[in-house]
């Protein structure tokens, strides 16, 4: 058995994150941030420890300038839905997910001006386009760190200085590339960066947030919901302050015991060698499949230039079919079709049939890629 | 000897009280968090309560590592 979808959740986890939500279940298991009694209190030390975890992981300097949430999807929404304002222009990719594109789809209707710069048929973007899109009110560039597609990297250190020479903050949506790639809030000048917790930070589902810059006006801020924060509770008006003010609710305070045990892990690994391990797995993959009559590798080949995701597609074979394949009669498990990304997929050709999508992660070897490649000349034979 | 007399140092929220926890244990300081006293504010959240003797020290602390507070009482 092969599991290659860890572009769409990371498996398995490293046993120490089962370990850190059994014992959350068992032996702590009292609401953060609510009472004050032991277990509240140990409660609220663990989120606090995945906060520190996950400041360590994006070199943030402030881990109370993180606000946990459900998905990368939700931390995007904050942000957008959050600090965009009729009048206001956004600036972003033709590689985006829906997570990014469905919100800006929906503010566009109501007053907010967008723009979708083209990447190359390979899902690269050129800074030159991102500058010559902005307009005076610009306000936020919103791009994927990685294509959840061909996992291209865009580029992100480039784009940050775009934004800080002409104003608009950058959002960077880190989902394919948190834990798995080094990504410095700092060093590369991002003013909201959204995370999942799910994928290479080797947490659960249910856990991911945004970290929320420096040049970010917080008290222009709107949350996406209003409600209990264990804090001024002797006032109706929402706190005006981070992280409570965007995390009404009782929190899953359980998944962050899991992130945070998921982010120690990778931080222990060190993302530098997690990073060598996948590129090394990718170029196999890539070499292994683009020589096989009939298989077209989509993205730009070259595992410098990519995350551990490549997209194919086998003529004569619909991806649906080839994923069926896959799974009955290998045992690889990918994710086939359009990746919740036709813009990514218009991009490089794919739209509407979409790819097959091999996701790999910390805990794929060589071996699994050379049966993997074997598996799809098997499957371009059977095609012809 | 101030035995057995406190100050507690209110904060923003818990994961400000945890951070100051965090702090306070670094510079070898007993802290506890406890319920905010009814007499000093109606919020339903945790505060830091040192020994009033560790004041001083504690608020240094705090102040070095940019952990800000909203109120220091003697209790």
């Amino acid at each position: 058995m092969i599991y290659f979808d860890n572009a769409a959740t990371s498996w398995p986890k490293p046993p120490g994150v089962a370990e850190a939500m059994v014992h959350f279940i068992n032996d702590v298991g009292a609401n953060p941030g609510r009472s004050a009694h032991r277990l509240a209190v140990e409660s609220g030390r663990i989120v606090y420890s995945a906060r520190e975890a996950v400041a360590e992981l994006f070199h943030a300097p402030d881990p109370l300038r993180i606000v946990f949430g459900h998905n990368v999807t939700e931390a995007l929404n904050l942000a957008l839905r959050g600090l965009l304002r009729p009048g206001d222009h956004v600036v972003t990719s033709s590689m985006e997910h829906n997570s990014v594109m469905r919100p800006l789809r929906a503010l566009a209707h109501r007053g907010i001006e967008l723009t979708v710069v083209p990447c190359s048929p390979e899902g690269f973007l050129d800074p030159a386009k991102v500058e010559a899109a902005l307009r005076p009110n610009t306000t936020i560039i919103a791009l994927n760190h990685a294509s959840n597609v061909v996992g291209t990297l865009l580029p992100v250190s480039e784009v940050a200085t775009i934004a800080r020479q002409h104003g608009p903050l950058l959002l960077v949506d880190t989902a394919q590339t948190g834990g798995a790639y080094p990504v410095d809030v700092q060093a590369d000048g991002i003013d909201l960066l959204a995370f999942t917790g799910h994928k290479s930070l080797c947490g659960p589902m249910g856990t991911g947030g945004l970290i929320v810059g420096e040049r970010v006006d917080v008290k222009r801020m709107d949350p996406l919901k209003r409600g209990g924060t264990g804090s001024r509770s002797e006032h109706e008006e929402q706190p005006d302050f981070l992280p409570d003010m965007c995390e009404s609710g009782t929190p899953n305070a359980v998944g962050l015991a899991g992130l945070d045990a998921g982010v120690r892990e990778v931080l222990q690994r060190g993302v530098d060698a997690i990073r060598a391990h996948e590129m090394a797995l990718t170029q196999r993959l890539i070499d292994g499949l683009k020589d096989i009559p009939g298989v077209i590798v989509y993205g730009g080949l070259d595992a410098n230039r990519q995350t551990a995701t490549v997209s194919f597609n086998i003529a004569g074979m619909e991806p649906s079919e080839a994923g069926l394949r896959l799974d009955d009669q290998h045992g690889i498990m990918c994710r086939v079709g359009l990746h919740c990304a036709p813009a990514a997929h218009k991009t490089i050709g794919t739209f509407p049939t979409g790819t097959v999508r091999f996701g790999m992660g910390l805990f794929n070897t060589l071996d699994q890629v050379d049966t993997a490649v074997d598996a799809v000349r098997q499957l371009a034979q059977e095609a012809q | 000897m101030t035995e057995g007399k406190y100050t507690v140092i209110l904060v923003h929220s818990t994961s400000y009280a945890i951070r100051a926890e965090r702090v306070l244990n670094m510079a070898e300081i007993p802290s506890k968090l406890i319920p905010v006293p009814r007499h000093l504010s109606s919020d339903c959240g945790v505060c830091v309560r040192i020994d009033r003797e560790n004041q001083e020290a504690a608020l240094q602390a705090l102040e070095s590592a940019g952990v800000e507070t909203i109120g220091i009482h003697e209790i």
